[in-house]
């Protein structure tokens, strides 16, 4: 008899070490670092695109408002679906759509604009990409809702239908 | 093209395993001796993997964008070097490297085993395609290395930066072959206990196989750590992250089963504990697998995560668990109680005692990694186990296990007296005047501390006159312990020792201490193949009048775009001087850290002697026969 206890409770525990880890599967949490949101925006100097003075970030960013930052490039052929959404978003009063170039060159990029239009209030000149790395983008197209000085929602990759009738919604 | 030739090759390999099963269970029943054509067929069986994983290194040469793994994980800027170990960093590649390491084991074995019983040969044979059988389906259905894909794209999405170091493009194998080296334990002890084979002879031929995964689990481990300490960037090199607990785990069962073998060899005792250990061993380093790959913790290995993945994982581990539980349970005949008697001074007494302080460990380990998973699974709460955990649970222990550690070796087999006492006493008071003496000046817990270094000088004295009086008699013994006092030393100084500096300096700057002074020279950029470098330089003058130029450097890599900081390590015989350095937001300033780590060397060095005592016991045994 004691020896038919002993591998009922060895299998038990391991019957239910089993169910424990199935349960953790099902719940399994996969990693998705959600970068910032909630946080206050990266402060930051950089070139904007017209002018080559340094501004701060603190200067563009005003408090109670709501921004966009759009990272994007002429050379990513994504950027050209979404830039509909971003020139239908410009005519929206309460939201101003700033620019952050990624790594591209400025005649490339101002050829872009001139093609399908400037969306952007500021467009900030990342030629090193080292400011989209700040924001904790992944690449290029990235865009960022921002209220307060604080990102509220990123959204990676081209902006659709489904994302632009979110932020509308939000900014409302 | 190599792609297909790759996934039809590990087609074929999937039936070759299944048709070795009819052809071994023929040959079990029907005829005495050991039918060759199975070798053949093990053999055919190996070379498909092989030609399926030259298909996917192929694959990653040429960058052929088509096969998804390619796409996700390399880039045509990369360096070749870091596109053929592309190969196995990442998910698919990695368990392609499983099944090869798998086959060629199970191959070898039965080359190495031809003067065993055929019976046994051909059960561990079944055992073992039972596992290589279930990670054939695994590959194929979960986790396909050769996935199509189009249109093609004409970029990958390029390898993760962190990855691309030498030491990480070895470690994956070498550990690989340390854990895949237990699956062989693992089927052989099944095998052995369903045929009640265990026995001196059968200790004696599975001491080889333990002795090989042990020397490549060890090396893998250092390996592993030496990388975390020079790529991370913050001068540690173990962080108690659950992946790195997950290869400490399986090591310090294997090292307990290398121990209980060694009884084994002498006389039939500790058998539980060899068939348990072996079977632990196997699924400590398959529960490893399942931890990493089905994105249940958080670690920073970040594999590509997937919950069929671990399910199919999950299932398939359990699988082998109650197998193996029924055959010890059903199979293994213990041994006499009289065998397990042992008189209490002896040397199997204190292996024993050497166990259960393994176990110990292992189950420190074991419950800080899964605890925070059946915390948040029957309560919902998240927690993170750090190492403050375990150096309470652990460093206390660590004293009696020293000491142990000692005594242990110096005793006969069966029955013994301590011999050399006078040495041994005087040995103990030196390490005790020597440990007070050094952490006298330190602002440290006074006699905690002495006790601790007293106990790894006290080991550290033992092997050493050991060296003189016994030459070459139980060199890899008396060689492992002794590394593992010089691991312990130097562990214990380089936490007591290492200083640091951290501040912002702009470029012509000086940071001065009392210690240190640090002048931020200059910097400049480099364009390599695949990254941008900001190479910081840094005058350094220590108060000793010494000045050291270090230059760390930050990468930019372009594809994916991720910046990593770069360290630059000095290395001499008595400190690590490590700098590294990182971008501040505003840009002006830069964030340098300064460290001196002192005998980091010797942490590195006393691992390897451990696994090199490995070995030698491995070429000692095939030298005496």
């Amino acid at each position: 008899m004691k020896n038919k206890i002993f591998p009922t409770i060895i299998t038990t525990i391991f019957l239910m070490i089993f169910i424990i880890f199935y349960k953790g599967l099902q719940k399994s949490n996969i990693y998705v670092p959600e970068t910032n949101i909630g946080e206050n925006i990266p402060v930051f100097k950089v070139k904007t695109f017209d002018n080559s003075d340094q501004i701060s970030s603190r200067d563009v960013f005003k408090e109670n408002k709501f921004y966009l930052i759009n990272i994007w490039a002429s050379w990513c052929v994504p950027c050209k679906n979404e830039h509909p959404f971003l020139m239908d978003l410009k005519n929206q009063n309460n939201i101003e759509i700033i620019g952050l170039n990624y790594k591209d060159n400025k005649i490339n990029a101002q050829n872009f604009l001139k093609d399908l239009g400037n969306p952007y209030k500021t467009i900030f000149f990342d030629e090193s990409g080292i400011i989209a790395i700040e924001w904790g983008a992944y690449g290029v197209p990235e865009t960022f809702l921002i209220y307060d000085r604080k990102i509220i929602k990123k959204i990676i990759g081209p902006l659709n239908n489904k994302s632009f009738l979110e932020i509308k919604k939000l900014i409302q | 093209m190599a792609s297909l030739i790759g996934y039809y090759s590990l087609v074929f390999g999937l039936c070759f395993s299944i048709l070795i099963i009819p052809f071994s269970i023929k040959n079990f029943r029907n005829q005495d001796v050991f039918d060759n054509k199975i070798i053949s067929l093990t053999f055919l069986q190996f070379f498909f993997v092989i030609i399926s994983f030259f298909g996917l290194i192929i694959s990653f040469i040429n960058s052929d964008f088509s096969n998804e793994t390619v796409f996700n994980h390399s880039h045509t800027t990369k360096p070749l070097f870091y596109k053929i170990a592309g190969t196995w960093g990442n998910h698919e590649g990695s368990l392609l490297l499983w099944l090869l390491v798998l086959t060629l084991f199970i191959f070898l074995f039965l080359l190495k085993s031809k003067k065993q019983k055929k019976q046994y040969r051909i059960l561990t044979l079944l055992f073992q395609q039972i596992i290589i059988i279930g990670f054939f389906i695994f590959v194929i259905k979960t986790s396909n290395p050769f996935n199509y894909i189009f249109p093609v794209p004409t970029e990958g999405m390029g390898l993760n930066p962190i990855l691309q170091d030498p030491a990480l493009a070895i470690h994956p194998p070498i550990l690989y072959l340390g854990y895949v080296g237990t699956s062989i334990i693992f089927s052989s002890t099944l095998a052995a206990t369903s045929i009640n084979f265990i026995s001196k002879e059968w200790a004696k031929h599975i001491k080889q196989w333990v002795l090989v995964s042990w020397v490549f689990l060890t090396l893998g481990i250092l390996l592993g750590s030496i990388w975390a300490y020079y790529e991370l960037g913050w001068g540690g090199f173990w962080f108690w992250d659950p992946v790195e607990n997950i290869s400490l785990m399986p090591w310090l069962a294997l090292t307990t089963l290398l121990h209980c073998i060694l009884v084994l060899e002498k006389r039939i005792a500790l058998t539980s504990w060899v068939v348990v250990l072996s079977i632990s061993t196997f699924t400590l380093s398959m529960c490893g697998t399942f931890l990493v790959r089905s994105g249940i913790l958080n670690s920073v290995h970040t594999f590509a995560n997937d919950p069929e993945r671990g399910l199919f994982i999950l299932i398939f581990l359990f699988c082998l668990i109650f197998l193996s539980l029924f055959i010890f349970f059903f199979f293994h005949k213990s041994e006499n109680k009289v065998n397990d008697n042992f008189f209490w001074l002896s040397k199997e007494t204190s292996i024993l005692i050497n166990n259960w302080f393994m176990m110990y460990f292992l189950s420190v380990v074991l419950i800080g990694t899964v605890y925070p998973i059946f915390l948040e699974v029957l309560s919902s709460e998240k927690i993170s186990v750090g190492p403050p955990f375990y150096y309470k649970l652990i460093i206390p222990f660590l004293i009696p296990f020293l000491f142990a550690m000692t005594i242990g070796p110096k005793l006969k087999w069966i029955k013994s007296d301590l011999k050399n006492k006078i040495y041994l006493i005087l040995s103990l008071i030196i390490s005790l005047l020597l440990s007070a003496l050094i952490i006298k000046n330190l602002n440290i817990k006074f006699l905690a501390n002495t006790i601790l270094i007293t106990s790894a000088f006290y080991l550290f004295f033992a092997t050493s006159r050991e060296f003189f009086i016994t030459k070459l008699k139980n060199l890899s013994q008396n060689l492992a312990h002794f590394g593992f006092s010089l691991l312990i030393l130097s562990i214990l100084f380089n936490n007591y020792f290492s200083t640091e500096v951290i501040t912002n300096l702009k470029i012509g700057e000086t940071y001065q201490s009392k210690k240190v002074e640090i002048n931020f020279e200059s910097i400049k950029q480099n364009n390599e193949q695949n990254f941008k470098a900001i190479i910081g330089k840094f005058n350094i003058e220590n108060s000793d009048g010494n000045i050291e130029i270090l230059r760390p450097s930050i990468r930019i890599y372009n594809q994916p775009n991720i910046m990593t900081s770069e360290a630059d390590i000095k290395t001499n015989f008595l400190k690590d001087s490590f700098m590294t350095m990182n971008l501040v937001q505003n840009q002006d300033y830069f964030n340098i850290r300064y460290q001196i780590k002192p005998f980091m060397i010797w942490i590195w060095f006393s691992v390897l002697l451990i696994s090199f005592a490995g070995l030698i016991s491995l070429f000692k045994k095939k030298y005496e026969k």
